[in-house]
């Protein structure tokens, strides 16, 4: 008993006055408010109706009816309870079945595939497994928000690296070499990307794999936007020669099946790996939300023609949006994959701040200035063109008024 | 149909203002094949109009709108072309379909009140000769009509920006 109680760490002496914060973590205090929530705050504080927003990052549709309607049964049939803490085991067989059909990843649905509380609880949950204080995450960016500061909650360093319109915002072998240090334990590949709707082929991977080799790299790939890919088709990391065992696939129902709401998603990955995550998840979430499962299985099972719909029509909108932007002089690199294009303004001169502001305050358009995305994000703007080609036809004449009369002066 | 050509359709169907330039983009094809190949469905009939979908309950001079199921029998040789003919001629006929099952011809009418559907039935209807039998069915409230939901709802509850 003794020997415990040496063992204790001393007791840090709390600072005395101001506020609750000093009883917060390092982390806590340390990861800074989200940028697209202060922009959120802007848009809402407006409060006017006649504001068309790309600001959105989820799909235009509503969960397809058929998907709703199997969960909507399942409650009558009393289905309200805990699942197994993986999820639902004919949940993970369809999840097995369905990437290795459509992204020839073969997995077992007993011990390498935990189905979570969103995609965003898989990302955290492997980070918290394999980041200790100290271990850099290495993060291509501009990219989704959240990695970075769940790496710093954990005491982890992130280490963003810069991505380049020019280069078609991929990542590159040299790049990813620059930034390796011998701390460098995660990386994390985000295609196709949420906010610039770049995607990597098998040829763009493969160089990228081999540094993840020389270096004993883990890789976290998150693939929620596997499906909305408009050239060729998505390669998932882990389908790489060697890459399997090194990679956690992170992917869910929010984007493809318009299942933001339910929040479900799954992580994929060698059974150490995804057991460690699923004891993170057991104590802390239990299981994911017995409807959403029920759903996700539906849709699964059969609703993929539903899914095809959707894509097409994000498709045309793409096209729409992308020349466009190109007729009202907007740089735009062609987004190949998800539902975002990422235009430059940087030929107006304004920061990405200034013209998202000035954007919603003179033009009535609210679109997220790219900075929020990291490195490499100052100079653009991410808009979602899930809207319908009315509102897309109609934000694309306002920001062409709105450029023209800043040119002006 | 080609799909090239579907898939205009099913842009058409949702907006039939859309302009070849803009389903040429959307569609990543060439503005001239898009208007070549609405030219030639407009030709062949398979796009008969362009025609505005109406809420009529919205508009002050409310009409009745009534289908009418019609038992009758058919010609030697012709089937039910000819009293299908004689029924669609008249203006306030807005559809006429042949039908499986316990009547032969289903007819959409409309009036300007329930008297002047009535009369239609009584008086143009059921005088045709080959007519048998007629039973009529007055809507009451329209919820949804040709995939076009009437009932005005917010059917965008997401978050202004998000993540």
């Amino acid at each position: 008993m003794i020997k415990d109680v040496e063992k204790q760490p001393e007791a840090k002496v709390r600072e005395t006055g101001g506020g609750m914060k000093k009883y917060l973590t390092a982390g806590a205090r340390a990861i800074p408010p989200s940028g697209i929530r202060r922009f959120f705050d802007l848009v809402s504080a407006s409060k006017d109706s006649s504001i068309i927003s790309l600001g959105v990052g989820e799909p235009d549709f509503v969960t397809p009816w058929r998907y709703r309607d199997a969960a909507v049964y399942a409650l009558e049939k009393g289905k309200t309870q805990y699942t197994s803490n993986a999820g639902m085991p004919e949940l993970r067989e369809a999840i097995a079945r369905y990437l290795e059909e459509r992204f020839r990843l073969s997995y077992d649905p007993a011990g390498q595939i935990l189905v979570t509380v969103g995609g965003s609880e898989a990302i955290d949950l492997a980070i918290r497994a394999l980041i200790e204080p100290g271990d850099e995450m290495l993060i291509p960016e501009p990219c989704y928000i959240s990695y970075s500061p769940i790496t710093t909650l954990g005491g982890g360093v992130p280490v963003g690296i810069e991505t380049f319109a020019e280069n078609g915002f991929k990542l590159t072998a040299e790049s990813l070499r620059a930034a390796i240090t011998p701390r460098s334990k995660l990386l994390i590949l985000c295609y196709p990307s949420n906010p610039t709707g770049a995607i990597m082929t098998y040829e763009d991977l493969l160089p990228i794999a081999k540094v993840v080799e020389e270096h004993d790299l883990i890789v976290l790939s998150d693939e929620i936007y596997a499906e909305l890919t408009y050239g060729p088709r998505h390669v998932s990391f882990a389908s790489l020669p060697g890459m399997r065992d090194r990679t956690i696939v992170v992917s869910g129902f929010s984007k493809a099946f318009a299942m933001t709401g339910w929040r479900m998603g799954y992580a994929c990955g060698h059974p150490d790996l995804i057991g460690a995550m699923l004891k993170i998840h057991q104590y802390t979430v239990m299981c994911a939300p017995i409807m959403g499962q029920v759903a996700a299985l539906e849709a699964l099972a059969n609703g993929m023609e539903e899914m095809h719909k959707m894509i097409e029509s994000y498709n045309q909108r793409r096209r729409l949006v992308v020349q466009g932007f190109r007729e009202i002089g907007l740089d735009c690199h062609e987004p190949q994959g998800a539902f975002y294009a990422f235009p430059s303004i940087r030929s107006t001169g304004l920061t990405s701040e200034e013209f998202a502001s000035r954007l919603l305050h003179e033009a009535k358009v609210a679109a997220v200035p790219g900075h929020v995305f990291g490195k490499g994000g100052e100079g653009f703007l991410r808009c979602s063109y899930a809207t319908s080609v009315a509102q897309l036809t109609e934000a694309l004449d306002r920001i062409g008024t709105f450029l023209n009369k800043i040119r002006l002066f | 149909m080609n799909e090239f050509k579907s898939k205009i359709l099913d842009l058409l169907k949702e907006d039939a203002r859309l302009s070849p330039a803009k389903i040429a983009t959307m569609l990543g094809a060439e503005e001239a094949a898009v208007s070549a190949a609405i030219d030639e469905m407009e030709k062949e009939h398979v796009i008969v109009k362009y025609a505005a979908v109406v809420n009529w309950s919205k508009v002050d001079d409310e009409k009745v709108t009534a289908l009418i199921e019609v038992e009758c029998s058919p010609e030697r040789g012709r089937g039910f072309e000819s009293i299908a003919e004689r029924i669609y001629l008249y203006p306030e006929v807005k559809s006429v379909y042949l039908m499986s099952g316990a009547y032969d011809l289903c007819v959409e009418i409309d009036g300007k009140n329930l008297k002047e559907v009535a009369s239609f039935v009584s008086n143009k209807l059921s005088t045709i000769e080959s007519v048998i039998s007629t039973k009529t069915f007055f809507i009451l409230k329209k919820y949804k009509q040709d995939g076009i939901i009437f009932e005005e709802f917010e059917d965008d509850h997401r978050l202004l920006i998000s993540p």
